[in-house]
């Protein structure tokens, strides 16, 4: 039995190996790149716009709302990264409609990779942000003792990222085949609804997960700037 | 009982273990989140959405404890380092 679609190669060559992970998440990358291209190239702003125009809005509008309610006040700059990870982790966990289809995130390489990602996102948004001592601060936040709780605290929940999104995903996979030999007419059916629940819910998670470390990382400059703002009112105040 | 007949037997054994124990406390943990979820939502309808919205993450967070539980039995059954080792 197969755990995960890394096992299907269809072309090795020393350390390069091409297998189904790899062709699919091109696949679905090339997928929703033309879609947007496409939908993107003739925008509107009448009162009539495009069916795609409108998904396409409320996707980006949707995912500013829940970037904000999280408490990065400023969502246009996180939405390229956290909007990627939430498109592409939802498409490629929707498209188990297909049959034979086989999602990429059901493999631990591309949950990894992902993680990875938000691994490294996190300090550069919050080195963006408030300058490198400043994102070095809070690894000494609230005490110096807390330091090495907070290295190993980066480290696994990187770990717990990827499993978590590998686990639920590749679950739902296995579930299908086993019930396909016990029961094979109605469960598997019931299964993959459920599968499209799941996979949305983790996608939401994933992305939700992402934008609250990067909020915890730069969330520092955003109370400087407060109090900055509270000084020259003072300072208005005191003037007039 | 060789090396195989051992591991194989121990892993199975251990991977039932796994799963159910893995099962069952999440299982609590999630009932009881639930139950309160549902109590403060009678209490205020009006913060429904938000009790809804964090709910579901904390739902899929818990569900992922039983989650990992369930990877570690499939890898004891499935691709056991230690079976393979021994095999090859």
């Amino acid at each position: 039995m197969e755990l995960s679609p890394d096992e299907t190669i269809f072309w090795q060559n020393g350390f390069i190996t091409i297998n189904l992970t790899l062709v699919t998440t091109w696949v679905l990358m090339f997928v929703l790149v033309l879609v947007s291209v496409l939908v993107t190239r003739k925008l509107r702003t009448d009162l009539k716009i495009s069916r795609w125009q409108c998904i396409l809005e409320m996707l980006v509008t949707g995912m500013n709302e829940q970037i904000k309610e999280v408490g990065l006040k400023k969502s246009e700059k996180f939405l390229g990264f956290i909007g990627t990870l939430f498109i592409f982790i939802a498409f490629a966990n929707l498209c188990i409609i297909f049959p034979s289809y086989e999602p990429p995130t059901s493999s631990l390489s591309t949950t990894a990779a992902l993680a990875i990602c938000v691994f490294l996102a996190t300090p550069i948004f919050g080195i963006a942000e408030n300058g490198v001592l400043q994102y070095l601060k809070t690894f000494i936040e609230p005490t110096f003792i807390m330091l090495p709780f907070n290295i190993i605290s980066e480290i696994s929940r990187t770990l717990a990222l990827a499993v978590r999104l590998f686990g639920n995903i590749m679950s739902g996979g296995l579930i299908v085949t086993i019930l396909l030999s016990i029961a094979p007419l109605f469960f598997p059916v019931l299964m993959t609804v459920l599968g499209l629940i799941t996979g949305i819910i983790q996608a939401y998670i994933f992305s939700i997960l992402a934008t609250v470390y990067i909020a915890a990382a730069t969330e520092e400059s955003d109370k400087k700037k407060s109090r900055r703002k509270d000084k020259a009112n003072k300072l208005i105040v005191a003037e007039t | 009982m060789d090396n195989t007949t051992i591991i194989a037997m121990v892993s199975i054994i251990t991977a039932g273990i796994t799963t159910g124990i893995g099962c069952m406390i999440p299982a609590l943990g999630q009932g009881k989140s639930i139950s309160t979820a549902l109590s403060s939502m009678a209490q205020q309808p009006d913060a429904s959405q938000t009790v809804t919205r964090t709910l579901f993450v904390g739902l899929a967070m818990l569900e992922s404890l039983a989650i990992y539980c369930f990877v570690i039995s499939m890898i004891l059954i499935f691709a056991n380092p230690f079976w393979n080792h021994f095999i090859a």
